[in-house]
């Protein structure tokens, strides 16, 4: 790593061509350290889910400069052949519902990403459990998504976001289905695994409760981003 | 890897199970029809080699006994023995008619009733039950699927018979179980008019000048005389010598008698080829309907069990899924699918066989073809799922 998780220079989207485009995102700078986590807030159609998908590698930007780690995944064009691998390897989602496979267990729904990546299903099996020990969820290890609180379904997705240790996690709105005391349960944990496993994670969120907990922020309105400094209040255990 | 498929299947089995059922009876149901077709060229082909004859020597220009009527002099039988190559020959009639049992109030059965001589071509080839006819008049041995028990009186026109014997798997090539009588009676059974009739056609023929000369005595009686005689029989069954070719002793038969004579494969050909060539292309539609049945209930409940998943499999794809992986959970649970819907389907069919009128023949190796086209069916239906599963955009599993 040479001091950044994600950097993101001048990235721009555009849909459509001619006089029917819409420029979805105009300028975006972003820089993202490993271990630390970014609030990302704008108001409906500023372009915060057309980022999302960018860096999640699902669209493709129209122009700019992505960088991965150290490694430039995108610069007027992808630099990545396998767009799944990249999503699977080195990208974590957690969403603003869990959405966990139903039909596999709390472990099986962590484990299928490292499964996915060619691990041994034992060695996938062991990194999902200490996924779920670490977010203090060992003891639902063998229960159905269907069988968990929407706090400890939050917490699983995000060990599979986890599982394959990727250098960032983007967060869509992770706490808005959660009151008050689990949407800060979920940032804490978020704020832990990203120092334990030196992830860096962007939270895009409309929540007031959590926004005052980021360290820095962005902002994004007209598919431009500006940085500002949070609270980075402290979230009492 | 984790199967998908297995574990979507186990976390909704009973779901999956129902479902896997109902496609079951129709695999069931077209099952039996393939083994409706089969039974009935088995029949076709029990009713020769219990007929225990090598030719069968009919009317002249006719495809008869069983496909078309024939009807032949009971003498023929005679010259017959004497052709190069003929070990024994025998007179047969067979007759479809409706036969009532147990008296007045009982129901009717629709038998064949054949008429053979004892120990001779035609008759009942083993026994189950009882004895073979030994008296000349009045005895009948009964396949049991007629229903009919030893001892049992039956009557056939104008006579009651004593069930003497039964027999087993003695049908019509449609079906019909077999009742066997002395030839004479099935002779009178078949040709000889009633009383009524008998006596109007000799009232009729004294009224005849031309038959009814005065100065030709003798001749109104003799011609009365072989109207109430029938010496008609359906076919002569021909057994062949050891050594002789069937196909070399019957055509001396047609050139030299004015006969029609079959061989086996002859015969065979014209059972199963022509007498039951149109029920085979009905069954066939009822088997081609059915499959195209079965497709699109595969189709359609698989791709219903995928768009309840598009969320998942939205997910799936964003956290890398290959698209062969999900085509391929897909695929499997079309298959498994398949799989209990053939299971059930073969058991079914396997259980309620035996209460068909018609004999159903489940061969292994239709129920082997049957395994290979549903799993092909189930993989051709699970194309549309597959299909709209490949076209689930991974950006919908991100909010916006």
């Amino acid at each position: 790593m040479d001091g950044f998780g994600i950097r993101i220079e001048g990235l721009r989207k555009r849909y459509g061509a001619g006089d029917t485009a819409v420029d979805a995102l105009k300028e975006v700078n972003m820089t993202v350290a490993p271990g630390e986590v970014v609030g990302l807030i704008g108001p409906s159609g500023s372009g915060k889910t057309t980022l999302l998908k960018c860096l999640g590698a699902v669209i493709e930007p129209t122009a700019g400069r992505m960088t991965l780690g150290d490694e430039v995944i995108y610069d007027g064009g992808w630099k990545i052949g396998d767009l799944k691998a990249l999503r699977r390897d080195r990208i974590g989602f957690v969403f603003q519902a869990p959405y966990l496979i139903p039909f596999l267990d709390v472990t099986d729904n962590i484990a299928l990403l490292p499964m996915l990546a060619g691990r041994p299903n034992g060695a996938a099996r062991q990194r999902a459990l200490e996924l779920l020990e670490a977010l203090d969820v060992g003891h639902r290890a063998r229960a159905e998504p269907s069988q968990l609180s929407g706090g400890e379904q939050q917490r699983v997705a995000i060990a599979r976001a986890l599982a394959n240790q990727p250098p960032v996690i983007l967060a869509d709105e992770p706490t808005a289905p959660l009151d008050s005391e689990r949407a800060l349960a979920v940032i804490r944990i978020l704020n832990r695994m990203a120092q334990q496993y030196n992830t860096a994670v962007i939270v895009v969120t409309h929540d007031e409760k959590i926004i005052p907990t980021f360290r820095r922020i962005y902002h994004i309105r007209d598919g431009s981003t500006h940085e500002e400094a949070g609270e980075g209040r402290e979230i009492a255990d | 890897m984790i199967s998908l498929a297995g574990r979507d299947i186990l976390h909704s089995w009973g779901k999956f199970v129902f479902t896997g059922v109902g496609l079951g009876l129709l695999i069931g149901a077209t099952l039996t029809m393939a083994g409706v077709y089969r039974g009935m060229v088995d029949d076709a082909r029990v009713l020769l080699s219990n007929s225990g004859a090598d030719i069968w020597v009919v009317q002249k220009d006719t495809l008869g006994p069983y496909a078309e009527p024939s009807s032949l002099r009971d003498d023929a039988y005679r010259a017959l023995r004497g052709m190069p190559g003929v070990a024994r020959a025998a007179n047969v009639t067979y007759l479809n008619m409706q036969v009532q049992a147990g008296g007045e109030n009982a129901s009717d059965v629709r038998v064949m009733v054949v008429g053979f001589e004892p120990g001779q071509p035609g008759e009942p080839a083993y026994l189950v039950a009882g004895r073979q006819i030994t008296r000349s008049h009045y005895e009948a041995v009964a396949d049991v699927r007629t229903g009919f028990r030893l001892g049992e009186r039956i009557r056939i026109r104008r006579h009651d018979y004593t069930v003497v014997g039964l027999t087993r798997r003695m049908v019509s090539s449609g079906g019909d179980p077999m009742v066997f009588i002395p030839l004479k009676d099935a002779q009178e059974a078949q040709f000889l008019k009633d009383n009524d009739a008998i006596v109007n056609e000799r009232a009729r023929t004294a009224a005849n000048p031309s038959l009814n000369r005065p100065g030709v005595p003798g001749l109104l009686e003799a011609i009365q005389a072989s109207q109430t005689t029938s010496h008609s029989v359906n076919a002569v069954l021909v057994q062949v010598r050891a050594g002789h070719d069937a196909e070399a002793v019957a055509e001396p038969i047609r050139r030299w008698k004015h006969l029609e004579a079959y061989t086996r494969a002859q015969m065979e050909e014209i059972l199963v080829a022509k007498l039951i060539a149109t029920s085979a292309k009905q069954i066939g539609m009822f088997l081609a309907i059915l499959a195209v049945v079965s497709a699109a209930i595969v189709a359609f409940i698989i791709y219903t069990m995928t768009l309840g998943k598009l969320r998942e499999i939205a997910v799936l794809k964003l956290i890398g899924t290959r698209s062969r992986t999900i085509a391929g959970m897909i695929l499997q649970q079309a298959l498994g699918l398949g799989i209990i819907g053939f299971v059930v389907g073969k058991i079914s069919s396997a259980l309620w066989a035996p209460f068909f009128p018609k004999y159903i023949l489940l061969e292994p190796g239709d129920a082997l073809r049957s395994f290979v086209a549903v799993m092909v069916i189930c993989a051709i239906a699970s194309t549309l799922a597959i299909r709209a599963a490949l076209r689930v955009d991974p950006a919908t599993a991100i909010g916006g």
